[in-house]
Protein backbone atom coordinates (compact mmCIF):
# COMPACT_ATOMS: atom_id res chain seq x y z
CA UNK A 1 0.00 0.00 0.00
CA UNK A 2 2.76 2.60 0.74
CA UNK A 3 4.35 1.71 -2.04
CA UNK A 4 1.37 2.28 -3.98
CA UNK A 5 1.08 5.68 -2.42
CA UNK A 6 4.51 6.38 -3.41
CA UNK A 7 4.34 5.66 -6.90
CA UNK A 8 1.22 7.90 -7.24
CA UNK A 9 3.38 10.60 -5.57
CA UNK A 10 6.19 10.20 -8.12
CA UNK A 11 3.81 9.89 -10.94
CA UNK A 12 2.75 13.53 -9.34
CA UNK A 13 5.79 15.37 -9.41
CA UNK A 14 6.56 14.03 -13.01
CA UNK A 15 2.83 15.62 -14.13
CA UNK A 16 3.60 18.61 -12.56
CA UNK A 17 6.83 18.98 -13.80
CA UNK A 18 5.74 17.77 -17.41
CA UNK A 19 3.33 20.80 -17.12
CA UNK A 20 5.76 23.36 -16.01
CA UNK A 21 7.73 22.22 -19.28
CA UNK A 22 4.88 23.09 -21.59
CA UNK A 23 4.20 26.25 -19.98
CA UNK A 24 8.00 27.49 -20.26
CA UNK A 25 7.70 25.99 -23.93
CA UNK A 26 4.72 28.58 -24.43
CA UNK A 27 6.04 31.39 -22.80
CA UNK A 28 9.61 30.82 -25.05
CA UNK A 29 8.11 30.52 -28.14
CA UNK A 30 5.39 33.49 -27.13
CA UNK A 31 7.59 35.44 -25.88
CA UNK A 32 11.84 34.70 -26.49
CA UNK A 33 11.78 34.03 -29.93
CA UNK A 34 10.44 37.72 -30.16
CA UNK A 35 13.17 39.05 -28.12
CA UNK A 36 15.43 37.22 -29.78
CA UNK A 37 14.73 37.78 -33.15
CA UNK A 38 13.72 41.85 -32.91
CA UNK A 39 17.35 42.14 -31.35
CA UNK A 40 18.85 40.31 -34.24
CA UNK A 41 16.76 41.91 -37.32
CA UNK A 42 17.54 45.27 -34.93
CA UNK A 43 20.69 45.12 -35.10
CA UNK A 44 21.25 43.39 -38.95
CA UNK A 45 18.79 46.65 -40.01
CA UNK A 46 21.04 49.22 -38.51
CA UNK A 47 24.15 47.66 -40.12
CA UNK A 48 22.58 47.92 -43.01
CA UNK A 49 21.31 51.26 -42.71
CA UNK A 50 24.87 52.67 -41.86
CA UNK A 51 26.89 50.74 -44.28
CA UNK A 52 25.05 49.82 -47.43
CA UNK A 53 27.72 49.74 -49.63
CA UNK A 54 29.43 47.34 -47.00
CA UNK A 55 26.59 45.41 -45.46
CA UNK A 56 24.14 45.23 -47.93
CA UNK A 57 24.75 42.37 -50.20
CA UNK A 58 23.66 42.88 -53.93
CA UNK A 59 20.74 41.03 -55.33
CA UNK A 60 22.37 39.47 -57.93
CA UNK A 61 25.15 37.89 -55.54
CA UNK A 62 22.85 37.18 -52.70
CA UNK A 63 23.32 33.64 -51.97
CA UNK A 64 20.68 31.85 -49.40
CA UNK A 65 21.21 33.26 -45.80
CA UNK A 66 22.56 37.00 -47.28
CA UNK A 67 20.69 40.31 -46.05
CA UNK A 68 20.09 42.08 -49.67
CA UNK A 69 17.41 44.68 -48.48
CA UNK A 70 15.61 46.15 -45.79
CA UNK A 71 11.79 46.15 -46.21
CA UNK A 72 9.73 49.12 -44.57
CA UNK A 73 5.89 49.30 -44.12
CA UNK A 74 4.57 52.00 -42.69
CA UNK A 75 0.85 50.71 -41.80
CA UNK A 76 2.76 48.47 -39.21
CA UNK A 77 4.17 51.48 -37.62
CA UNK A 78 7.04 54.48 -38.74
CA UNK A 79 9.88 52.45 -37.26
CA UNK A 80 9.14 48.74 -38.71
CA UNK A 81 12.30 47.41 -40.96
CA UNK A 82 13.53 44.21 -41.16
CA UNK A 83 16.08 42.64 -43.31
CA UNK A 84 14.99 40.65 -46.02
CA UNK A 85 17.27 37.53 -46.50
CA UNK A 86 17.50 35.48 -49.77
CA UNK A 87 15.86 31.76 -48.73
CA UNK A 88 12.69 30.71 -46.91
CA UNK A 89 14.33 28.01 -44.40
CA UNK A 90 13.00 27.61 -41.20
CA UNK A 91 16.26 29.24 -39.82
CA UNK A 92 16.46 32.29 -42.50
CA UNK A 93 12.96 33.25 -41.05
CA UNK A 94 13.77 33.43 -38.17
CA UNK A 95 15.73 35.78 -38.63
CA UNK A 96 13.29 38.56 -40.59
CA UNK A 97 12.07 38.32 -43.70
CA UNK A 98 12.59 35.70 -46.50
CA UNK A 99 12.72 35.76 -49.98
CA UNK A 100 11.58 32.88 -51.99
CA UNK A 101 14.53 31.96 -53.94
CA UNK A 102 14.17 32.02 -58.37
CA UNK A 103 11.47 34.64 -57.89
CA UNK A 104 12.36 38.32 -59.23
CA UNK A 105 14.56 40.57 -57.51
CA UNK A 106 13.23 44.41 -56.46
CA UNK A 107 12.30 46.27 -59.38
CA UNK A 108 12.90 43.57 -61.42
CA UNK A 109 9.77 42.30 -64.15
CA UNK A 110 7.78 39.20 -62.26
CA UNK A 111 7.22 38.63 -58.76
CA UNK A 112 9.37 39.39 -55.52
CA UNK A 113 7.92 36.64 -53.14
CA UNK A 114 8.56 37.25 -49.94
CA UNK A 115 7.56 34.72 -46.57
CA UNK A 116 7.35 35.53 -42.76
CA UNK A 117 6.21 34.87 -39.53
CA UNK A 118 2.65 36.11 -38.61
CA UNK A 119 3.36 35.23 -34.80
CA UNK A 120 6.69 34.16 -32.72
CA UNK A 121 10.28 35.15 -33.95
CA UNK A 122 9.77 38.32 -34.54
CA UNK A 123 6.46 38.15 -36.15
CA UNK A 124 7.11 40.62 -39.16
CA UNK A 125 4.25 39.99 -40.60
CA UNK A 126 1.87 40.08 -37.57
CA UNK A 127 -0.30 42.82 -39.22
CA UNK A 128 -0.57 41.44 -42.47
CA UNK A 129 -4.17 41.54 -42.17
CA UNK A 130 -4.28 45.41 -41.67
CA UNK A 131 -2.84 45.97 -45.32
CA UNK A 132 -5.07 47.90 -47.48
CA UNK A 133 -4.94 48.51 -51.17
CA UNK A 134 -2.26 51.53 -51.58
CA UNK A 135 -0.59 50.35 -48.50
CA UNK A 136 3.98 51.18 -49.45
CA UNK A 137 5.69 48.39 -49.03
CA UNK A 138 8.96 49.67 -49.31
CA UNK A 139 12.31 47.43 -50.55
CA UNK A 140 15.31 48.94 -49.87
CA UNK A 141 18.37 47.58 -51.91
CA UNK A 142 22.15 48.45 -51.67
CA UNK A 143 21.31 51.07 -54.90
CA UNK A 144 17.92 52.10 -54.32
CA UNK A 145 14.52 52.41 -52.83
CA UNK A 146 11.27 50.66 -54.27
CA UNK A 147 8.59 51.44 -53.59
CA UNK A 148 5.53 49.35 -54.00
CA UNK A 149 1.76 49.40 -53.06
CA UNK A 150 -0.61 46.59 -51.81
CA UNK A 151 -3.37 45.53 -54.83
CA UNK A 152 -5.38 43.14 -53.56
CA UNK A 153 -5.25 40.24 -50.75
CA UNK A 154 -6.15 36.49 -50.95
CA UNK A 155 -6.49 33.60 -48.39
CA UNK A 156 -5.23 30.29 -49.54
CA UNK A 157 -4.37 26.74 -49.12
CA UNK A 158 -0.97 26.04 -48.27
CA UNK A 159 -0.36 23.99 -51.05
CA UNK A 160 -1.26 26.87 -53.51
CA UNK A 161 2.03 28.14 -55.19
CA UNK A 162 0.70 29.42 -57.97
CA UNK A 163 0.60 33.00 -55.99
CA UNK A 164 4.43 33.37 -56.01
CA UNK A 165 4.10 32.81 -60.10
CA UNK A 166 5.88 35.44 -61.98
CA UNK A 167 2.30 36.18 -62.83
CA UNK A 168 0.51 35.36 -59.77
CA UNK A 169 -2.45 32.29 -60.32
CA UNK A 170 -1.13 32.06 -64.21
CA UNK A 171 1.19 29.51 -64.35
CA UNK A 172 1.62 30.36 -68.51
CA UNK A 173 1.50 33.72 -68.93
CA UNK A 174 4.48 35.96 -69.51
CA UNK A 175 5.21 38.68 -67.02
CA UNK A 176 5.04 42.29 -67.92
CA UNK A 177 4.25 43.81 -64.39
CA UNK A 178 6.64 44.33 -61.79
CA UNK A 179 5.05 42.57 -58.56
CA UNK A 180 5.74 41.80 -55.00
CA UNK A 181 3.54 39.13 -52.96
CA UNK A 182 4.02 38.32 -49.28
CA UNK A 183 3.02 34.64 -47.40
CA UNK A 184 1.98 34.49 -43.65
CA UNK A 185 -0.05 31.92 -41.98
CA UNK A 186 -3.67 32.45 -41.19
CA UNK A 187 -5.31 32.28 -39.36
CA UNK A 188 -2.72 33.52 -36.57
CA UNK A 189 -1.69 30.16 -34.46
CA UNK A 190 -2.22 28.41 -36.98
CA UNK A 191 -1.01 26.50 -40.14
CA UNK A 192 -3.87 25.69 -41.93
CA UNK A 193 -4.13 28.47 -44.67
CA UNK A 194 -1.67 31.06 -45.71
CA UNK A 195 -2.63 34.83 -45.63
CA UNK A 196 -1.36 36.50 -48.92
CA UNK A 197 -0.93 39.95 -50.29
CA UNK A 198 -0.26 41.14 -53.76
CA UNK A 199 1.90 44.70 -54.66
CA UNK A 200 2.76 46.24 -57.39
CA UNK A 201 6.01 48.44 -58.31
CA UNK A 202 5.12 52.39 -58.27
CA UNK A 203 7.84 54.15 -58.11
CA UNK A 204 12.02 53.86 -57.38
CA UNK A 205 14.51 56.25 -56.93
CA UNK A 206 18.37 56.51 -55.93
CA UNK A 207 19.60 55.90 -52.68
CA UNK A 208 21.13 59.65 -53.02
CA UNK A 209 18.06 60.80 -53.87
CA UNK A 210 16.46 59.20 -51.04
CA UNK A 211 12.44 58.78 -50.62
CA UNK A 212 10.15 61.60 -50.70
CA UNK A 213 8.36 61.99 -47.24
CA UNK A 214 5.10 61.64 -48.33
CA UNK A 215 5.85 57.98 -49.61
CA UNK A 216 6.26 57.01 -45.89
CA UNK A 217 2.37 58.50 -44.78
CA UNK A 218 -0.22 56.18 -43.98
CA UNK A 219 -3.71 57.00 -45.55
CA UNK A 220 -6.70 56.06 -43.36
CA UNK B 1 9.34 8.44 -3.03
CA UNK B 2 9.66 11.66 -4.03
CA UNK B 3 12.10 12.82 -6.35
CA UNK B 4 12.17 16.66 -5.92
CA UNK B 5 11.99 15.25 -1.44
CA UNK B 6 15.47 13.09 -2.47
CA UNK B 7 16.83 16.71 -4.49
CA UNK B 8 16.03 18.78 -1.30
CA UNK B 9 17.71 16.00 1.30
CA UNK B 10 20.88 15.79 -1.34
CA UNK B 11 21.24 19.66 -1.49
CA UNK B 12 23.92 20.79 0.93
CA UNK B 13 24.16 23.44 3.74
CA UNK B 14 21.68 25.14 5.80
CA UNK B 15 18.48 25.90 4.52
CA UNK B 16 19.68 29.28 3.12
CA UNK B 17 22.09 27.74 0.91
CA UNK B 18 19.69 24.49 -0.27
CA UNK B 19 17.05 26.87 -2.02
CA UNK B 20 19.97 29.11 -3.26
CA UNK B 21 21.50 25.94 -4.90
CA UNK B 22 17.55 24.67 -6.31
CA UNK B 23 16.94 27.85 -7.96
CA UNK B 24 20.27 27.72 -9.97
CA UNK B 25 19.60 24.14 -10.46
CA UNK B 26 16.40 25.42 -12.03
CA UNK B 27 17.49 28.51 -13.90
CA UNK B 28 20.11 25.43 -15.16
CA UNK B 29 17.42 23.34 -17.03
CA UNK B 30 15.39 26.50 -18.12
CA UNK B 31 18.78 27.61 -19.90
CA UNK B 32 19.19 24.38 -21.17
CA UNK B 33 15.29 23.81 -22.38
CA UNK B 34 15.64 27.36 -24.01
CA UNK B 35 19.00 27.12 -25.83
CA UNK B 36 18.58 23.49 -27.10
CA UNK B 37 15.54 21.52 -26.32
CA UNK B 38 12.52 24.26 -27.32
CA UNK B 39 14.27 25.23 -30.33
CA UNK B 40 14.85 21.52 -31.37
CA UNK B 41 10.87 21.49 -31.16
CA UNK B 42 9.24 24.54 -32.43
CA UNK B 43 9.85 23.14 -36.27
CA UNK B 44 7.20 20.70 -35.92
CA UNK B 45 5.00 23.24 -34.65
CA UNK B 46 2.52 23.73 -37.02
CA UNK B 47 2.31 27.58 -36.36
CA UNK B 48 5.54 28.19 -37.63
CA UNK B 49 4.71 27.28 -41.35
CA UNK B 50 4.57 30.94 -43.57
CA UNK B 51 5.61 29.90 -47.01
CA UNK B 52 3.40 28.16 -49.37
CA UNK B 53 4.66 24.82 -50.94
CA UNK B 54 4.11 21.39 -51.83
Amino acid sequence: MRAVRGLVGLLGEVLITLGAVLLLFVGWQLWWTDVVSDADAARVVASMEANPDKDIVSPDDAVPGDAFAVVRIPRFGADFARPLYEGTTYSILQRGIGHYSGTAMPGEVGNVAMAGHRTTYGKPFNQIATLQVGDVVLVETRKRYFVYRVTGSQVVDPTQVSVVLPVPDQPDAKPTEKLLTMTSCHPEFSARQRYVVHARLDASYSRQAGIPASVLEVNG
Amino acid sequence: MSFYGWLWRVLPGPVPVKALLAVILVLAVVAVLFTWVFPAIAPYMPFNDTTVGE
